[in-house]
């Protein structure tokens, strides 16, 4: 980690760079509003070496902000300059060794859990950017890697078709989901109930969680054909095994001393269950909702590339894929993402709520 | 986020006594197998009444049974069948031909193993910068675990599209695919092992003045090394499905997975079958091969 006297080191380090990609032919000058913003940036770089008491992060947001937007002034006056505009990507490692030490700062905030996301928040959208930029800067092909903003345009006009094959593949995973989850659950108490099953399942299960489930897509597409359903049984099959062997775990997890306690209350098998063993099972089925809510929407994707109705992302993205629509695709990419995000956050929260009690969850 | 709260799959409890491990697991087993010969009577036979009643025939349970056993194109294969075809193409046939099993087996490990290796320094690169830079930790790690949210495999085509068109094609994009898919059990892994020396150890390291990179070859890599194995034989079971899905949307020519494919084109249910036997019992001896690395390794530490 970095000392308090390097640390001054490197804040004046960004600026500095910064000011060599300006004098550095960049085609700076075609602009009169990139290189004003540009001007803006490095002065607010550089007002950072003296670490302002009041007022740091914005001045770190002012000088990130205006860099940033100043390279894409610039690089929108020029067709692709790649490696013929050096002040350009001189300006740009400056900006980079800025970003970082604004991220180190950050990382030194020890705030509530809304500012431990501005850190990694920023990252992403520089990533973002940086990506942008590169594209831009060197004119990479379409076919190779679509910019963001051309994704993003996609998203904004091509919803009309997103849409749909979102739904189409959601319905998948949400059935599959449910049902998968289910009896996964279902056969994991009764295998808890009946130990012979129990020492039956268990290595079965061990060399199962070794063998790629979603092989099985074809032939799923085979029996229940092409529709929805044929995706929801993958599905179901591949989220059938996290979930009964974490929930085995986590029956197995409450302690004996509580056990005892249950006996000596003369609790019956069903009070035991209910009241002890499936709270502190809880911890362990969420960790199984949390695996199988990816899982689930991988094994949906690949299941469509088997064969579907012009529906489904993952149709979409193979379809796409052959007539070298990437941007297409990379919207396709997002929006799965964006949902699986969402789907994981989701169970992630309901986890909070079902186990406070939990010690991670702890302050 | 914490890694506490991250979702690893757990490890199964072992279970003593190897007879009754062996009753139970041969009892399902068999139960699992009696299912299966009447499964496939119940969705093989009505192809085959349909036949019959075309030839004006009507057939006795008997016959009806043993000819949804042998059907070239079943809807689901008895597991005899399986097994022929998984013996004519892995022992009858030169592993250097087309139509051989192992042939296409081999394609795919290597993908596979390529891409394990890539994605096992990547992971253990990221942890060692996570558990060291602090900035890494609370910038980074967040978006290792959002990139598992997302469906990496829906990119898998696009990726080995996208690298054929600068002219790289064969076992790298699909080892790219596996990369991806396996860095991150390791990465989570590794981070909760450095992590795992308690604090008296670290501070006893302290006094005796270790640098950090003594305090890392000496103290968080040893106590890391059960983690290690932990995550490792998660990412080799991730890589092999990276590899096989790899294979699949951009009409490879070899590899388990373009035998899957082929199988589903062609409705040749039995090969499809056999591929997928061939994929577990690949998947199984990965998994093992990686066991018994720890194994050695673990006897080499004196067998803690």
């Amino acid at each position: 980690m970095m000392g308090k006297g390097g640390s001054h080191w490197f804040l004046a380090l960004a600026p500095l760079v910064m000011v060599l990609g300006l004098l550095a032919p960049g085609g700076w000058m075609d602009s009169a509003l990139g290189f004003a913003l540009a001007l803006i940036g490095v002065i607010a770089a550089a007002l950072l070496i003296a670490r302002p008491k009041y007022g740091e992060h914005v001045l770190g947001l002012i000088a990130l902000g205006c860099g940033g937007v100043a390279v894409l002034v610039a690089l929108a006056r020029q067709d692709a300059p790649g490696l013929e505009a050096p002040g350009i990507w001189i300006f740009l490692a400056g900006w980079v060794l800025l970003l970082w030490g604004r991220l180190v700062a950050l990382a030194r905030l020890d705030a509530g859990r809304l500012v431990a996301l501005i850190a990694p928040g920023l990252f992403g959208v520089a990533l973002l950017y940086l990506w942008q930029v590169f594209v831009v800067g060197f004119g990479v092909p379409q076919v190779l890697l679509p910019a963001p903003s051309q994704v993003g345009h996609v998203l904004g006009t091509r919803m009309d078709v997103l849409w749909p094959d979102f739904l189409q593949t959601a319905k998948a995973v949400l059935a599959g989901f449910v049902a998968g989850c289910a009896w996964g659950f279902v056969v994991a108490v009764l295998a808890d109930r009946i130990p012979f099953l129990k020492r039956g399942l268990l290595p079965l299960c061990g060399l199962i969680s070794a063998v790629p489930i979603v092989g099985i897509a074809p032939i799923m597409v085979m029996w229940f054909g092409f529709d929805w359903q044929s995706k929801a049984a993958v599905v179901v099959v591949v989220t059938f095994f996290p979930m009964l062997v974490n929930t085995l775990a986590g029956l197995a997890a409450a302690d004996a001393m509580a056990r005892d306690l249950m006996h000596s209350y003369a609790a019956s098998y069903f009070q035991t269950l209910v009241k002890l063993r499936l709270p502190t099972a809880l911890p362990f089925i969420f960790n199984a909702l949390k695996i199988n809510s990816t899982l689930a929407l991988i094994a949906a994707i690949v299941a469509e590339f088997f064969g579907s109705p012009i529906l489904g992302l993952g149709f979409r993205i193979s379809a796409e894929v052959a007539r070298l629509n990437v941007d297409v695709v990379w919207a396709a990419i997002a929006i799965a993402a964006l949902c699986g995000s969402m789907f994981y956050g989701a169970i992630a929260a309901m986890e909070r709520v079902c186990t406070f009690w939990h010690p991670s969850y702890r302050s | 986020m914490t890694t506490e709260t991250l979702a690893l799959p757990v490890r199964m409890p072992r279970l003593a006594g190897a007879r009754d491990r062996v009753v139970p697991v041969a009892v399902i087993l068999l139960v699992a197998l009696v299912a299966w010969y009447a499964l496939a009577i119940w969705l093989n036979a009505p192809q085959i009444q349909d036949q019959a009643l075309r030839d004006n025939r009507t057939l006795t349970f008997s016959e009806l049974a043993q000819a949804s056993w042998a059907m070239e194109r079943p809807v689901l294969p008895a597991p005899h069948q399986i097994a022929e075809n998984f013996y004519e193409t892995v022992f009858a046939t030169p592993i250097d031909s087309r139509r051989s099993l192992v042939y296409h087996a081999g394609v795919t490990v290597s993908a596979t193993l390529l891409g394990f290796l890539m994605g096992s320094l990547l992971g253990i690169a990221l942890a060692i910068g996570i558990v060291h830079l602090r900035v890494l930790d609370r910038s980074l790690l967040p978006w290792v675990i959002a990139s598992q949210t997302i469906p990496i495999l829906a990119i898998a085509p696009m990726i080995v599209v996208v690298l054929g068109n600068i002219g790289l094609d064969g076992v790298l994009p699909k080892a790219i695919i596996s990369m991806y898919l396996c860095f991150f059990p390791v990465t989570i892994g590794m981070v909760k092992g450095l992590r795992s020396p308690d604090p008296l150890q670290l501070d006893l390291m302290r006094t005796y003045s270790a640098s950090q990179a003594q305090l890392f070859a000496k103290l968080r890599w040893p106590s890391s090394v059960d983690f290690l194995f932990a995550s490792l034989k998660v990412a080799i079971a991730t890589s092999l499905i990276g590899a096989i899905v790899g294979e699949l949307p951009t009409g490879a020519q070899a590899g388990l997975g373009a035998r899957l494919l082929s199988g589903s084109y062609y409705g040749q249910t039995v090969q499809i079958w056999s591929a997928l036997v061939m994929a577990a019992l690949v998947g199984v001896v990965l998994v093992f091969a990686v066991e018994a690395v720890e194994r050695l390794a673990r006897a080499q530490r004196g067998g803690r």
